[in-house]
């Protein structure tokens, strides 16, 4: 029973949490986004950046992601979900939200969880919660 | 800027004009294993009396993008003619060690995982190309998945119009209501491609929703 438990404790030291402020990529490019996220997940690293990709952004980040796994060894792609703020919204607070993230630069309510897909099995995500499994 | 405008609006006017007498570009994206070489090969087989591509259980069977012109559909009178574009199904992650399952053997498997790799870049790159897109779920999995939010964002963003197919219907433990409380904008038709189920809806909401182009 003991055996188990240290088992289990050596795999967890084999990543680490990692959280990027949006500040950090306000000013970079989306190529550049994109490199900064995919070197902060090929360290090992579960990745909690503040806000959200673009569309096209995320849609690059799968694309590069499937070009690494070609290249990278033991690389096996990445697990990926975004938590929005509130799901149903007024007018008001609609517009509220689209003129700080137009100050902002990026919808700063929403939090954007990436891991390796070696170390993150899945993120189950339902509306109101979110479940990270790792693998064993 | 006025000039900008004045340059989209006939962009707008001429091409509108002339995507009138092309076949309207459909293309089926989903996440992998949903049923779209299904779905295409269904409609295919039903208009053309051909099929597609092939389908297997194995994920990622479809891995290069297929195609299938002048498919001509008929409802309640009204005819239009597609150019069906079957895309590889898209993931975030590819491990080769999850096609061993399937009883294929590590080389044939590593290079499946390799030309699935390929398959996701291309159907991303197609993405550009659609005039109206169908993008076919899993009604016994999860919508909650960022794969999914994913794609419809960049549909959004590209201002194509957009259908949502719940397949598998006649599994038990499909739930279309789960699907349609995801995405409550968007127009959710359930089927089974499998066993032809509930297409007549299909072809009245492919009708409807290609209004938008």
């Amino acid at each position: 029973m003991v055996k188990k438990n240290k088992k289990k404790v050596s795999h967890i030291k084999g990543f680490a949490i990692q959280f990027l402020p949006y500040s950090d990529i306000r000013d970079l490019n989306g190529d550049e986004r994109i490199r900064k996220i995919l070197g902060i997940i090929l360290g090992n690293n579960i990745l909690i950046l503040q806000g959200k990709l673009k569309p096209e952004e995320e849609s690059r980040l799968i694309g590069d992601t499937m070009a690494m796994i070609a290249h990278v060894k033991e690389f096996k792609g990445i697990e990926l979900a975004v938590i929005d703020g509130e799901e149903e919204e007024g007018f008001f607070s609609k517009m509220k939200k689209g003129l700080v993230n137009a100050l902002s630069g990026g919808d700063l309510g929403a939090i954007t969880i990436i891991g390796p897909a070696s170390v993150v099995k899945d993120i189950k995500r339902n509306p109101k919660k979110i479940e990270l499994l790792l693998n064993q | 800027m006025v000039m900008k405008i004045f340059r989209n609006f006939f962009k707008r006017i001429f091409s509108g004009m002339f995507k009138s007498k092309e076949d309207i570009r459909l293309g089926f994206y989903g996440p992998p294993n949903a049923g779209k070489t299904s779905l295409t090969n269904r409609i295919c087989r039903d208009w053309t009396g051909e099929e597609i591509g092939s389908v297997s259980k194995v994920p990622h069977e479809t891995r290069t993008v297929q195609f299938k012109e002048k498919v001509e559909i008929e409802y309640k009178g009204k005819k239009m003619t597609f150019k069906m574009i079957d895309t590889p199904g898209i993931s975030t992650k590819i491990d080769y060690e999850d096609f061993l399952k399937f009883k294929i053997n590590k080389k044939e498997a590593k290079n499946r995982a390799k030309e699935a790799t390929q398959g996701v870049i291309e159907s991303i790159k197609w993405l550009d190309d659609m005039d109206m897109v169908v993008i076919v779920l899993d009604a016994t999995e999860n919508p909650y998945n960022q794969v999914n939010i994913t794609i419809i964002g960049n549909l959004i963003a590209r201002k194509i119009p957009v259908l949502i197919v719940a397949n598998k219907i006649d599994k038990k433990k499909a739930d279309i209501k789960k699907i349609e409380a995801a995405f409550p904008e968007y127009d959710v038709v359930g089927i089974s491609a499998k066993y032809g189920e509930n297409l007549e809806e299909f072809y009245e909401s492919v009708f409807k929703v290609s209004k938008k182009i």
